[in-house]
C-alpha cells in the first residue's frame, strides 16, 4: 500500500502539487481583499501553469536539449518545446503583472486605497455625490 | 507576392504600425494616427481580397516562416474566419477613425500610445481569428486582453478599477485556457489544431478532452462574458474609454466565442463522446445568459450599462447556436456574431457621439434628442430594432437561423427562450426609442459650437454601421452560403 | 381600364414598384420634410399615392385572367426567397389600401392643417411607410416575406399611435407594442416550426400543411400561435384592448388603423394563415376554425353592446370596428367559398364605410371641437353633407340592401347556411340590428330639429379638403353596394379567391 502511494506520488505527485498551487492562486484572487495580494495570487496561479507545462516536457533519463556528442537519439533529450512555450508565457505574465502594477498605482493615486471594500465604499460615495450634484443642478435650472 | 502572403500581412501591417506609431507621433502629432488608420485600412482591403480568394479557391493554409506544418505555427483561413477578419478590420478601421475625437490629453507620448494600443488590439483580434495553432491563440488572446485592459483603464478613475478587476478575471481565464492546452498537448503531443483534431478523433483521449472541456468552458465563458462568468463585463464595458468602446464591446467578446467554436467543433468534433453534455452545458449557460442579461438591462438608467448587459444576452444567442449544433444554427451564430458587432458597435458609436456633443449618458437626458442629431438617432433606432429582431435588419435573420436550427433538432425550449428574450429586448430598446423620440426635451447644451451634426470622421462610422446592419440583413443568404462552405462539414 | 401605356414596366415588377413607391416617399418626406415647403411635402405624398393606385390597378387584368405574376428578388434566408406575387385575395386588399391612401392623404392634409398639428413630417412619413408595408403584405407570396412586412407595419404604426407624445399617447403606444410585438414574436416561432416540418413557406390556396406534418395537439397549438398575430391586429376579443386605446391618435390615424391598413392587415393575416397555410381541411380537423369562429361570434355580440354604452363618438366607432372585423374572421372560419368571398369583400366594404365614419368624426372635431355624441345635438343642420355621409355609412354598416355592407354580409350568411350553421346566421342578423342601434342614434341626434346648441350657429360645413374625401368614400360605399364589380372587379376577385381555395376539395 505504502509503495503504491509513494510511486503514485513520485509519478503523478507533481501534478497534484501544481493543481494545489493553481487552486491556491484562484482562491486567493477570489477571496483576498487587498488588490496587491490578488496580484500576487495571480502570479502564483500563472507559475502553476508554467510548472504544469514543464512537467509535460520532462522524461526520465533525458538531458537538457542542447546537442551533446554521443547522444543522438531524441529519447536522450527532454522535449524543448514546452520550455519555449513557457518562455512566452513568462513574458506574457510579466506584461500582465506590469499592467496590473501600474493600474494599482493609479488606483492608489485616485482613491487612496487598494483595499477592495474601502474602494467600493468610496466609489459609492462618489457616485452619491455626483447624483446630488446633478439634482441640485436640475433644481437650479428649474428655478 | 502579396496574394501568397495575405494571411500574415493582414496581421503584420497593423503590428508594424503599432510599433511605429509611438515614434512617429513624436515627430508629428497626426503622423502616428495616420499610420495606424492607413495600416488598418490596408488590412481591411487585404482581408476583403483574402475573402475573395477563400471563396474562390477554398481554405488557405499558411505556414509561418515555412516551418513544416505540425511543428511550426500555421495560419488557417477558411470561409468562417475570412468573414470574421473582414468584420474585425471594418470595425477596427471605423473605430480608429472615430476614436481620435475622444483624446483629451494631447501630449505626444500619450496620444501616440493611445493609437498604438488601438492598433495592438486590432492586431490581437485579427491574430486570434487567423491562427491555427493552440498556443499562438493564447499569445494573441493575451495581446488582445492586455491592450483591452489599457483601453478600459483610460476611461477615467472608475475605468481603472474596472480594468484591474477585468485583468484579474481575464488572467484566470487565460490560465485556464493554458491548462486545457497543456492537457491536450500532453495527450496529443501537438499544438496544431488540424493535427490535434486528427489525433483526438481516434477516441482514445475522451477523458482528457472532458477534463480540458471543463477548463475551456469557463475560460472562454469569462472572456466572452457568458452568464455566469460575466461579472467583470458590465462595469468594464460601461467605463471603457469612449472612443474605442465600440471596438471593445462590438468585437472583443466575439473572438473568444469564435475560439470556443474552433475548439469544440473543429478540434473536439461532433463525434466526441461527451458532446451531448457539452452542448447541454452550453445551452443552459446561453439560456440563462439571454434571460439574465435582458432582465438586468431593463433596470438600467445609464445607456452604457444597459447596452453592456444587453451584450451578455446577445452573447447568449451566439453560444446558443453552438449548443444546437446544426450547420444552420451555427450559421445563425456566426451571422449574429457579425451582425451584433455592427449593432452593438453602432449603438456605442451613437452613445459616444451623444456624449461627445452633450456630455451625458443618462437615458433620462435623451428626450427628443433626435431633433438635434437625426442621423445618429436614425442609426440608434435601426440598431435597436435589429437587437429586438425586427426584419429586415440583421438581428432578425440570425434569430431565424438559430430558431430553425432549434426546430430541426426539436429543441422547442430554445425557440421559446428566443421569443422571450427578444420581447425582453423590446422592452428596453423601445424604452430607449421612447426616450429619444418622445420624452420631453431635457434642454441639453451643445458642448461644441453650432455646425453640422457631428464631425465627418464621426459620421462615417455611424453611416457604415447603418448600412452594414441593413446590408447584412438583406444579403444574409449570401453570407450564410459562404459560412456554410465550412460549417457544412463540422456541424451535426 | 386600359394600362397599355404602362407596358414598358414588366408586369412582375409592378408589385415591387407599388411597395417601393411609398417607401421612397416615406424616406423623402422624412429627410426633406423639415427643409421644404409643406405644400411640396404633401405633394410627395399625393404623387406617390396616385402612382401607387396606377400601379396596383394595372395589375387587376392579370389577376382576373389568373396570369402568374411572380417576382423572386433575392433569397430572404437560405431556402426561402423574397417573392412577390399577385393573387386575387391580395389584389382585393391592395386595391382598397391604395385607393384609401389617396383619400386619407387629402383628408389628412385638411385635418392636420385645420387642427394645427405638430410633427406633421413624421406623421406623413410614417403613414407612407405603413401603406408601403400594407401593400407588401398583399403581394407577399410566402410566410417569411409576409412576416417581414407585417413587422414593418407594426413598427411604423407605432409613431402614429404616439403622435401627440403625451402620457396618454405613450401609454397606448406601449399597449399597442405589447400586444403586437408579443403576438408577432409568437407568429415568428410558429413560422419557424411550420418551415421546419413542411420545408416550405409558400402560400398555396387550400393550404400546404396536412395532419401528417403536424399531429393533433401540435396543429391546434401552431394554428393559434399563427392566427394569434392576425387576431390581435384584427382586434378579436379578448385581444382587442389596444385598439380603443389607440384612439388617442389623430383621427386620420384612427381611420388608417381601422379602415385602411392595420386591422385589415390582421384580418388578411388570419385569411392567409387559415386558408393558405393550414387550408380548410386541417383548420377544420384540428378544431382551430371552430374555436376561432366562436371567438368571433362572441366579439360581434359583445362589442356591439359595449359600443352602445360609449358616448365618445370615436370610441363608439372603435368598438364597431372590433365587431365588424370579427365578421371577416367569422367569414373565414365558416370555410365555404361564399363565406370566404364575403369575408374578403367585407374588407372592401367595411373599409369604405368605416373610413367615412371616422372622417366624419374627425371633420366634426376639427370644425366644432366636439367629441361626445351628447354634444352633437342638431349638428346635422349645420353640416348636412358631413352628417349625411355619416348616415349613409351607418346604414351600410348595418347591412341594408344596396349598400356595400349588404353584399359582403349576404355572402357570409349564404356560406353559413351552406355550412349548416344557423347560429352564425342568427348572430350576423342580430348584429346588424345592434349596429343600427348604436349608429342611428348619432344620426338622429345630429339631425334633431330644435337647435339646442346656439354655438353651432357659427360653424359651417367642414373644410373642403376633408369634406371631399369623406363624400367620395360615402358615395363609393353606396356604389359598391349597387354594383359590386364597379371598375375594379373586386367582387369577382373575391369570388375567384374563394373558389381557388376550395377547388381542390370539390
Amino acid at each position: 500500500m505504502m509503495i503504491t502511494i509513494s510511486t503514485f506520488l513520485a509519478e503523478k505527485g507533481i501534478y497534484l502539487l501544481t493543481f494545489i498551487l493553481l487552486s491556491l492562486g484562484v482562491a486567493g484572487i477570489v477571496t483576498c481583499n487587498n488588490y496587491m495580494k490578488k496580484l500576487i495570487c495571480m502570479n502564483i496561479m500563472q507559475v502553476a501553469v508554467i510548472f504544469l507545462f514543464l512537467c509535460l516536457g520532462q522524461k526520465s533519463k533525458g538531458t537538457i536539449p542542447v546537442a551533446v556528442e554521443g547522444l543522438e537519439k531524441a529519447a536522450d533529450y527532454i522535449n524543448p518545446l514546452p520550455h519555449g512555450l513557457m518562455l512566452t508565457a513568462i513574458v506574457v505574465s510579466l506584461g500582465t503583472t506590469a499592467v496590473g502594477l501600474s493600474l494599482l498605482l493609479r488606483i492608489r493615486e485616485k482613491y487612496g486605497t487598494i483595499e477592495e471594500d474601502d474602494l467600493l465604499m468610496r466609489q459609492e460615495l462618489l457616485s452619491m455625490e455626483e447624483r446630488q450634484r446633478r439634482k441640485q443642478e436640475l433644481q437650479r435650472i428649474d428655478t | 507576392m502579396i496574394e501568397n502572403n495575405l494571411p500574415v500581412l493582414i496581421i503584420i501591417v497593423p503590428l508594424c504600425a503599432a510599433l511605429l506609431c509611438l515614434l512617429l507621433t513624436g515627430i508629428n502629432r497626426h503622423l502616428g494616427r495616420a499610420v495606424v488608420v492607413l495600416a488598418v485600412l490596408a488590412s481591411l482591403v487585404m482581408s476583403v481580397m483574402q475573402l475573395g480568394l477563400v471563396i474562390k479557391n477554398g481554405p488557405i493554409h499558411y505556414a509561418i516562416g515555412n516551418y513544416k506544418v505540425p511543428f511550426g505555427i500555421e495560419f488557417v483561413i477558411d470561409s468562417l474566419n475570412a468573414v470574421i477578419i473582414v468584420m474585425i478590420s471594418t470595425i477596427g478601421f471605423i473605430s480608429a477613425v472615430y476614436a481620435d475625437h475622444f483624446v483629451t490629453d494631447r501630449r505626444p507620448l500619450l496620444h501616440g500610445a493611445y493609437n498604438t494600443i488601438i492598433a495592438l488590439l486590432i492586431t490581437g483580434l485579427l491574430g486570434m481569428a487567423s491562427t491555427g495553432d493552440v498556443f499562438n491563440l493564447y499569445v494573441f488572446l493575451e495581446i488582445t486582453s492586455l491592450s483591452a485592459y489599457c483601453l478600459i483603464a483610460l476611461g477615467g478613475s472608475r475605468g481603472i478599477v474596472s480594468a484591474y478587476r477585468y485583468m484579474l478575471v481575464g488572467t484566470i481565464a487565460a490560465t485556464f485556457y493554458l491548462v486545457a492546452a497543456a492537457l491536450l498537448y500532453g495527450a496529443t503531443g501537438t499544438l496544431n489544431m488540424d493535427d490535434m483534431a486528427k489525433i483526438l478523433s481516434s477516441g482514445d483521449y475522451d477523458t482528457v478532452m472532458l477534463l480540458s472541456m471543463c477548463f475551456l468552458i469557463p475560460a472562454f465563458g469569462i472572456k466572452m462574458a457568458l452568464f455566469p462568468f460575466h461579472g467583470w463585463q458590465p462595469s468594464a464595458y460601461t467605463h471603457a474609454e469612449a472612443g474605442t468602446r465600440p471596438l471593445i464591446t462590438g468585437v472583443m467578446g466575439k473572438l473568444p466565442a469564435y475560439a470556443m467554436f474552433r475548439f469544440f467543433y473543429c478540434i473536439f468534433g461532433t463525434d466526441f463522446r461527451y458532446v451531448r453534455y457539452l452542448m447541454l452545458a452550453l445551452g443552459v449557460f446561453s439560456v440563462c445568459s439571454m434571460l439574465y442579461g435582458s432582465l438586468m438591462a431593463m433596470w438600467q438608467n445609464d445607456i452604457r450599462k444597459m447596452l453592456a448587459y444587453s451584450s451578455v444576452a446577445q452573447i447568449g444567442y451566439i453560444s446558443l447556436g453552438f449548443a444546437i449544433g446544426t450547420p444552420i444554427a451555427l450559421a445563425g451564430s456566426f451571422l449574429h456574431m457579425i451582425g451584433h458587432a455592427f449593432m452593438k458597435g453602432g449603438l456605442f458609436f451613437c452613445t459616444g457621439a451623444i456624449r461627445y456633443k452633450f456630455g451625458t449618458t443618462d437615458l433620462n437626458d435623451f428626450g427628443r434628442i433626435y431633433k438635434k442629431m437625426p442621423l445618429t438617432c436614425g442609426l440608434l433606432t435601426v440598431a435597436a430594432l435589429s437587437m429586438i429582431g425586427i426584419p429586415p435588419t440583421a438581428g432578425f435573420f440570425s434569430k431565424w437561423y438559430l430558431a430553425s436550427g432549434a426546430a430541426d433538432q426539436h429543441y422547442w425550449i430554445y425557440i421559446a427562450v428566443l421569443v422571450i428574450s427578444s420581447l425582453l429586448n423590446a422592452v428596453y430598446f423601445f424604452k430607449l426609442i421612447e426616450k429619444v423620440f418622445i420624452n420631453e426635451d431635457a434642454g441639453l447644451k451643445d458642448k461644441w459650437s453650432r455646425g453640422p451634426e457631428l464631425p465627418l470622421t464621426m459620421l462615417i462610422p455611424i453611416v457604415v454601421c447603418f448600412v452594414a446592419i441593413l446590408g447584412i440583413g438583406l444579403f444574409n443568404a449570401k453570407i450564410v452560403d459562404v459560412l456554410l462552405l465550412t460549417l457544412g462539414e463540422v456541424g451535426l | 381600364m386600359d394600362f397599355n401605356w404602362l407596358s414598358w414596366l414588366p408586369l412582375e415588377y409592378r408589385p415591387l414598384c407599388a411597395v417601393l413607391v411609398s417607401m421612397i416617399a416615406a424616406g423623402l418626406i422624412y429627410v426633406l420634410g423639415e427643409h421644404i415647403h409643406r405644400n411640396l411635402r404633401e405633394a410627395i405624398t399625393l404623387i406617390a399615392s396616385v402612382l401607387k393606385i396606377v400601379l396596383v390597378y394595372s395589375l387587376i387584368p392579370a389577376a382576373l385572367a389568373g396570369t402568374e405574376v411572380r417576382l423572386e428578388l433575392f433569397r430572404i434566408v437560405k431556402g426561402v426567397s423574397f417573392a412577390l406575387s399577385v393573387d386575387p385575395a391580395g389584389m382585393v386588399f391592395a386595391c382598397v389600401a391604395s385607393t384609401l391612401w389617396l383619400l386619407t392623404s387629402i383628408y389628412s392634409i385638411g385635418y392636420m392643417r385645420g387642427h394645427g398639428e405638430k410633427n406633421q413630417t413624421g406623421y406623413f412619413a410614417a403613414f407612407a411607410m405603413c401603406l408601403s408595408s400594407a401593400t407588401g403584405l398583399c403581394f407577399a407570396s410566402n410566410l417569411l416575406t409576409f412576416f417581414v412586412f407585417y413587422e414593418i407595419l407594426t413598427v411604423s404604426t407605432y409613431p402614429l399611435v404616439v403622435h401627440y407624445r403625451d402620457d396618454e399617447g405613450i401609454a397606448s403606444g406601449r399597449k399597442y407594442l405589447a400586444y403586437t410585438l408579443i403576438s408577432g414574436q409568437i407568429f415568428f416561432a410558429a413560422i419557424v416550426i411550420v418551415y421546419s416540418v413542411s420545408g416550405t413557406t409558400e402560400f398555396t390556396p387550400g393550404g400546404f400543411l396536412d395532419a401528417k406534418m403536424l399531429p393533433a395537439p401540435w396543429a391546434l397549438i401552431v394554428f393559434f400561435m399563427m392566427v394569434g398575430a392576425g387576431i390581435v391586429k384584427a382586434g378579436v376579443m379578448p385581444l382587442h384592448s389596444w385598439l380603443p386605446a389607440a384612439m388617442v391618435a389623430p383621427t386620420p390615424v384612427s381611420a388608417l388603423l381601422h379602415a385602411v391598413a392595420v386591422v385589415k392587415a390582421g384580418a388578411f393575416c388570419t385569411l392567409r394563415v387559415v386558408l393558405y397555410v393550414f387550408g380548410p381541411e386541417l383548420a377544420k380537423s384540428c378544431g382551430g376554425a371552430k374555436a376561432l369562429a366562436w371567438m368571433a361570434v362572441f366579439t360581434i355580440i359583445v362589442s356591439s353592446f359595449i359600443a352602445m354604452r360609449k358616448t365618445n363618438l370615436k370610441a363608439r366607432l372603435a368598438f364597431s370596428t372590433v365587431g365588424q372585423l370579427s365578421y371577416i374572421v367569422l367569414g373565414i372560419c365558416i370555410l365555404t367559398p361564399f363565406s370566404t368571398a364575403g369575408a374578403l369583400y367585407h374588407i372592401v366594404a367595411h373599409a369604405f364605410m368605416k373610413i367615412t365614419l371616422f372622417m366624419v368624426a374627425g371633420a366634426v372635431f376639427v370644425t366644432t371641437h366636439k367629441k361626445d355624441i351628447t354634444e352633437m345635438v342638431g349638428i346635422g343642420r349645420r353640416m348636412p353633407f358631413t352628417m349625411g355621409a355619416f348616415a349613409l355609412a351607418s346604414i351600410g354598416i348595418a347591412g341594408f340592401p344596396f349598400f356595400a355592407g349588404f353584399v359582403s354580409k349576404a355572402n357570409i350568411i349564404f356560406g353559413a347556411v351552406e355550412a349548416g350553421q344557423p347560429l352564425y346566421v342568427a348572430t350576423l342578423i342580430a348584429s346588424a340590428l345592434l349596429a343600427l342601434a348604436y349608429l342611428m342614434p348619432v344620426v338622429l341626434v345630429s339631425f334633431k330639429k330644435e337647435v339646442e346648441n346656439p354655438e353651432f350657429m357659427e360653424f359651417g360645413e367642414a373644410d373642403l379638403r376633408m369634406l371631399l374625401p369623406l363624400l367620395m368614400a360615402a358615395i363609393l360605399s353606396v356604389l359598391l353596394g349597387i354594383w359590386p364589380n364597379m371598375g375594379l372587379h373586386l367582387f369577382d376577385l373575391s369570388l375567384m379567391a374563394g373558389n381557388s381555395i376550395f377547388q381542390p376539395l370539390m
